[in-house]
């Protein structure tokens, strides 16, 4: 056990130890984008009855922080310490393919927790937010971190050069996120671009995310909650086969 | 039981083959020298050892615990200097320290993480960030991290390339108290005094295959034998010395030759067909071959 809650510890560390880089400044570009979209569109955007737009707005901009930084946590560590060479000091000890898994993953699950938790602590007062199910918030941003981690895991190990991990990033990760309704409801789109919404993923987390806050979502949040759940089962179960083997590590 | 097993082990990196059938025992408390020109493999093979790299085929165990299918029991007994001198920018001496005890699930490790940081000099600079540290440091700070917790068998990949005198010294007299310890030593290094003084026995590799492998002492008497130069003041080298011939100086005339010989019984002999051909003897010396002089021989292939 103490393997991992090490390994656990110093990839906590790692991004504790430059804060202003991997919470600060995220945090930061979240309430950006709260004051920019939320000036121009408030009076014209209207997604729930009832709802404000710069408060349907505030839990999509938090799912999207936690999203995006659970993924670099573990994608950029990874890639750091590959090209560097010092990831020897972590192949090197007893560390199964479990304790490396649990430990990258549960950090990237820290690190998007705590920028979720900042981007909420300065985003809340802009829109009255509810807690409608709390639960419900709490499963989908864990699950969505972890679901992001081991993504961000399965890209560090795959990358050889920051050049394949930022194609990873921008061509996979961000118009993931993007176009998962972070900034609308899907029923805002034309019939196509809804059907196609439905095969990303991102959006059951989103929505299921933003249902805990206002009790209101364009699909059934048990729905989501298993399409989620089932997706991120088969990413982890792929990361763990890939550590297993050794792919790309132990070549 | 073995410290290390080596059998069979192949591997190959697309069309390069860079271990074609590896086998090697390393007795326990053993100080043993893998030595070989760049490219002969050796980083390949304690990569194996080590589990950082996959054998296409054969095995490797470590006190009998094979490191792929047993690594957790395998790497528990293995500490490895890596050749690279990396290091995690993030953290100070003592921070990589801890961390790398924790990793192999020491909690409570301090005491021996302070007695390793004082025998290699780095007590001074246990708070210092990594990335403020000299190469030689950084080179100590590898060194510890490896011997963290405690393994029997120590593998050391070329830890001396690069290094001051200073260092050398300092690393060499802690390495050998910890395998009069009874700890096992695997050592790679370019630097063939050093392995001729510290290693008991020796494999020599060249293009993935053991093309020695014997006591140091014996490799040197085996192979490279004895060296006797001579100069001549009269005369020249008889006809009848020619094939014992290793370096001739000022080819022309011969009088300045150096033969080989496998024996000192061989000298007095020598000496009489130098006689019985006229030759003056201006200056003589006898030079016990070293482990240099068996490297090259087995490099260029010759037996």
């Amino acid at each position: 056990m103490t393997g991992f809650s090490t390994l656990l510890y110093k990839e906590v560390l790692r991004f504790w130890k430059v804060a202003m880089q991997t919470i600060t400044a995220p945090v930061m570009t979240a309430m950006l984008y709260l004051l920019i979209f939320g000036h121009v569109l408030e009076e014209h955007v209207q997604v729930y009855p009832g709802v404000r737009y710069t408060s349907f707005l505030v839990p999509g901009l938090i799912m999207m922080s936690v999203l995006q930084n659970a993924f670099a946590n573990t994608s950029s560590s990874l890639i750091q310490s590959k090209i560097t060479g010092n990831l020897v000091f972590v192949l090197l000890p007893p560390l199964s393919h479990w304790d490396l898994f649990g430990a990258y993953v549960l950090a990237s699950v820290v690190r998007g927790l705590a920028v979720g938790a900042g981007v909420f602590a300065v985003t809340a007062w802009f829109g009255d937010l509810h807690f409608a199910h709390p639960l419900w918030i709490a499963l989908f941003a864990l699950l969505g971190a972890a679901m992001l981690g081991t993504l961000g895991l399965i890209a560090g190990i795959w990358a050889e050069k920051f050049d394949q991990l930022a194609a990873f990033q921008n061509f996979l990760i961000m118009p993931a996120t993007f176009l998962s309704g972070v900034f609308y409801s899907i029923h805002s789109l034309p019939p196509f671009w809804q059907t196609v919404s439905h095969f990303n993923p991102f959006f059951y987390m989103i929505d299921g995310f933003r249902y805990g806050f206002f009790g209101q979502s364009d699909i059934d949040p048990a729905t989501s909650l298993a399409i989620v759940s089932a997706f991120f089962l088969a990413v982890a179960g792929l990361a763990i086969q890939l550590l297993k083997r050794g792919y790309k590590l132990r070549h | 039981m073995a410290a290390i097993q080596i059998s069979n082990v192949e591997k190959s990196y697309k069309s390069l083959r860079a271990l074609g059938g590896v086998s090697l025992t390393v007795e326990e408390g053993e100080f043993f020298g893998l030595l070989g020109p760049n490219g002969a493999g050796k980083t390949t093979l304690i990569s194996i050892i080590a589990g950082l790299n996959r054998a296409d085929a054969g095995t490797v165990s470590i006190h009998g615990h094979d490191t792929v299918r047993d690594y957790r029991e395998a790497r528990r007994r293995l500490g490895v200097v890596p050749q690279e001198l990396v290091f995690d920018p993030f953290f100070t001496v003592r921070e990589s320290l801890r961390m790398q005890s924790g990793y192999f699930g020491l909690k409570k490790n301090d005491a021996w993480i302070d007695e390793v940081m004082h025998n290699l000099d780095l007590t001074p600079k246990a708070d210092t960030n990594m990335r403020a540290l000299s190469g030689g440091m950084k080179r100590r700070v590898l060194v510890a991290q490896a011997l963290v917790h405690k393994p029997p068998v120590i593998v050391l990949d070329e830890p001396t390339a690069g290094v001051d005198v200073e260092l050398r010294q300092t690393l060499w007299k802690f390495i050998a108290r910890l395998n009069r310890e009874g700890h096992t030593i695997v050592l790679t290094t370019h630097y063939l005094e050093e392995a001729q003084s510290l290693c008991g026995r020796i494999a020599m590799l060249k293009a993935g295959r053991v093309v020695a492998l014997d006591e140091t002492r014996n490799l040197i008497r085996r192979i490279a034998g004895a060296q006797l130069s001579v100069r001549l003041s009269r005369g020249e080298l008889p006809e009848s010395l020619l094939p014992l011939v290793s370096h001739l100086d000022g080819a022309a005339c011969r009088t300045e030759f150096t033969l080989r010989i496998n024996d000192y019984a061989e000298v007095e002999p020598i000496l009489a067909k130098l006689r019985e051909a006229g030759a003056v003897i201006d200056d003589m010396h006898l030079q016990q071959a070293d482990l240099e002089d068996v490297f090259l021989q087995i490099m260029e292939g010759e037996k």
